[in-house]
């Protein structure tokens, strides 16, 4: 075997893992912080040699199902996506879980607790609990990349897919793994029975019934995983149950060695045994875990059952955010010298729109007359570079909830009464998500008026392919809004007049107009441009 | 051997070239090494930071404690003193004193420079004026480099070739200029530590 380290983020860990554990195929929407996996796997010269499927999907949702496709065809597939993909492809995702998988098939899910580029911290685990999977979670680079190979074994020995759910912190942190040889990819074949995914609810009770038996062959799994560790300790006031990456921020408060009881839990279900040996033997338990409460909730139940549980549930840790080395210090009691204070001077630095950014001439031509003329509060958003109009200097946007959601809710809002009602989407979150609810809206006649902010990329997440670039303006005349009411123009200051006379002649029209202003991001052009230079 | 980093500054300033050049000489070195850096959101202009930690041990987190970093290396005034938290008591502050104003509510100049001397162990660069001074109007952050090599434990030859292999691609009067501009930030803390 040889014994090559490479320096990976974790996210890489995980495309190198499933290019060598013999993956044919990944399937992804960006979403920070998961992107890195399809951009290494693009990147990878190897991946290239193999033939290894790695463009992206429109959204996650699309992704889940072509991977989906790709195990039932008896082929090793990941689907990748940030914490909040997983609701788009959460249909796939537990439906998955109940026709099985043929070939190896994994899941990864980045959540993003602290929220450091998201609109919320869910917890995957909770969802792979709900889809009745198994969950890995690893606690390192390292274990990124040797899980995968695991979860593709588990996949294809319980016939199941399997969830793998990582961090911002793991995804975006560089350290040295030692990688394996590659192992083949398999061989294109059916799935024996050619209705175990023909989800009839005659069938899928029976596949139901299969899953449920299967909880038991995951928890011994889980059980004697080689990643779940029970490490004794003397003092038993106290017993730790330490979650993925939880466990490391523990062992930096004990460099040599954690007095008391310790499981390091990296696969789910969470192996009952092993914990009900912990709480037997200690006086009280901590849990230490990234996101939600999910294993302290689990462990304390609906009725007090005498076991003395601490963590985020009861002020032990803090509720929300991402959990660090000096929170878990204070939860365990032990002191911390932090450094001086932050002065007072020091000011908040947000991020911002780039110099020279399209969307700035979108949003002055926008406030110059619907804010100027309407007063604020008309315009919807959606997820992208643009959502930073929300701040100063634009303060131009009212909403920003998830993708696609800019659409649907100035058509509700028309729905309402409310005129007049915007929406601002860009172009990759338009294919993402946003083609359905315009056609909500040309069905209902909707006096509603639409920017589709085209940079032919897709900007927040650094700059990938957009499935709308050249292509905007047919999807939106084929989904029906009157060409006369398609407009584009090139965002730039000297055609602000321009733009502003479109959006008031716009607003005199009762019915679905779309505005389409289009010219590229800086960057992808910046990147264009050093590129072509080169050459 | 361990040496836990701060890396601070404002997105698209390239705080990771830092990252790189110093992960090269470490890994070479054959020590571990855990770098968590910030990608997304952040680097459209707003405040970030690397958390930059090797060790001839294993290491365990990911994030450098609060109270814990040996260095703090900040391509720009204001962000170091952000990080004051993460500073350790024998802890030294490098700094960029060449501000970068992205935000209308910038603080005085004067002021930001009179908190980094308030530090009892900082080196106050001008790296952008001495990377000027070198020709490589570019090399700020390898400047930075060069002054923090003072106070790691890491080998200065393998700072230098990690310079070549990085921007090796680039030809060899690129090198020779971020080498120019890493001697140049040593040299500078040499006589002001
Ligand atoms: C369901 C979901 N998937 C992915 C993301 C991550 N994400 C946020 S914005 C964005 C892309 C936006 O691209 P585009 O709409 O073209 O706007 P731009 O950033 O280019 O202005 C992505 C992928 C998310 N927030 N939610
Ligand atoms: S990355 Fe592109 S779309 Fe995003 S702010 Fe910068 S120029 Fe605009």
């Amino acid at each position: 075997m040889s014994k090559k380290r490479m320096l990976l983020l974790g996210d890489e860990a995980i495309a190198q893992g499933a290019i060598d554990a013999g993956a044919s195929g990944f399937y992804a929407y960006p979403g920070t912080p998961s992107t890195e996996i399809m951009e290494y796997a693009q990147h990878s010269k190897f991946a290239a040699e193999r033939n290894i499927h790695r463009t992206w999907s429109a959204n996650e949702k699309t992704a889940a199902e072509g991977a989906l496709g790709m195990s039932y065809a008896g082929k090793r597939a990941m689907a990748m996506m940030k914490h909040v993909g997983l609701n788009v492809a959460m249909d796939p995702f537990v439906n998955s879980g109940i026709t099985g998988a043929n070939g190896g098939m994994i899941y990864t899910v980045a959540d993003d607790p602290s929220m450091h580029s998201s609109q919320d911290e869910q917890d995957s685990r909770i969802l792979g609990k709900f889809a009745l999977i198994p969950i890995l979670e690893p606690s390192s680079q390292q274990e990124a990349y040797d899980m995968v190979f695991h979860g593709y074994q588990l996949s294809e020995k319980y016939m199941t897919p399997v969830l793998m759910r990582i961090t911002t912190r793991l995804a975006h942190s560089r350290a040295g793994v030692e990688v394996r040889d590659a192992i083949s990819q398999n061989d294109l074949k059916l799935p024996e029975d050619k209705r175990q995914f023909v989800l009839l609810p005659a069938i899928a009770r029976k596949r139901y019934k299969v899953l449920l038996e299967n909880q038991k062959n995951f928890l011994a799994e889980s059980e004697n995983s080689v990643w779940n560790k029970y490490l004794d300790g003397n003092d038993k006031s106290r017993g730790i149950i330490a979650c993925g990456l939880a466990y490391n921020y523990l062992m930096e408060n004990y460099p040599d060695g954690c007095p008391h009881p310790v499981i390091k839990l990296c696969q789910y279900p969470a192996p009952e045994n092993m914990i009900k040996k912990l709480v037997e033997e200690c006086e009280e338990v901590l849990v230490l875990e990234d996101g939600m409460p999910m294993v302290e909730a689990d462990l304390r139940g609906l009725l007090d059952r005498d076991v003395k549980v601490k963590g985020r549930m009861t002020g032990e840790l803090p509720r929300d955010g991402e959990l660090n080395p000096n929170l878990v210090a204070a939860s365990l009691g032990l002191e911390m010298k932090e450094g001086s204070p932050v002065p007072e001077i020091v000011k908040p630095r947000p991020p911002k729109l780039c110099s020279g950014c399209g969307h700035a001439d979108m949003y002055n031509a926008i406030n110059e007359v619907i804010k100027g003329k309407y007063g604020d509060g008309h315009v919807f958003s959606d997820i992208g570079c643009y959502t930073l109009g929300a701040l100063p200097p634009y303060q131009s946007i009212n909403s920003c909830v998830d993708m696609g959601a800019s659409i649907t809710m100035a058509k509700g809002a028309a729905d309402a009464g409310l005129f007049p009602s915007i929406a601002v989407i860009g172009d990759s979150t338009f294919t993402h998500s946003g083609m359905t609810p315009l056609l909500d809206a040309v069905i209902d006649k909707n006096n509603i008026i639409v920017f589709i902010a085209d940079n032919s990329t897709t900007g927040m997440t650094g700059g990938q392919k957009s499935h709308a670039e050249g292509r905007a303006v047919e999807i939106v005349k084929g989904l029906g809004v009157h060409p006369d009411h398609i407009r584009t123009i090139v965002p730039i200051r000297k055609n602000h007049e321009e733009f502003v006379k479109i959006i008031e002649e716009e607003l005199e029209y009762d019915g679905v107009s779309v505005i389409i202003p289009q010219r590229e991001c800086m960057v992808t052009l910046a990147q264009k441009t050093r590129a072509a230079k080169k050459k | 051997m361990k040496c836990d980093i701060i890396l601070a500054g404002v997105g698209g300033q390239g705080i990771l070239s830092i990252a790189t050049v110093l992960g090269y000489a470490a890994v070479e070195s054959g020590f571990y090494l855990k770098q968590a850096e910030v990608h997304g959101m952040s680097q459209r202009g707003g405040d970030v930071q690397s958390n930059f930690r090797i060790s001839d041990k294993p290491i365990f987190s990911d994030l450098v404690p609060k109270g814990k970093a040996d260095l703090i290396i900040s391509v720009e005034p204001m962000e170091s003193l952000r990080y004051l938290p993460y500073l350790s008591e024998t802890g030294w502050l490098i700094t960029n004193t060449s501000p970068f104003k992205n935000i209308p509510d910038y603080p005085d100049e004067e002021k930001v420079i009179a908190e980094i001397k308030k530090q009892p162990r900082h080196i106050a660069i001008d790296a952008d004026a001495i990377a000027k001074e070198v020709k490589n109007p570019r090399g700020m952050n390898m400047v930075l480099v060069g002054a923090a090599s003072v106070f790691m434990d890491l080998d200065y030859e393998l700072m230098k070739k990690g310079i070549e292999v990085i921007f090796g691609k680039k030809g060899q009067e690129i090198v020779d200029a971020n080498i120019a501009a890493l001697n140049a930030g040593r040299e500078f803390s040499k006589k002001n530590k």
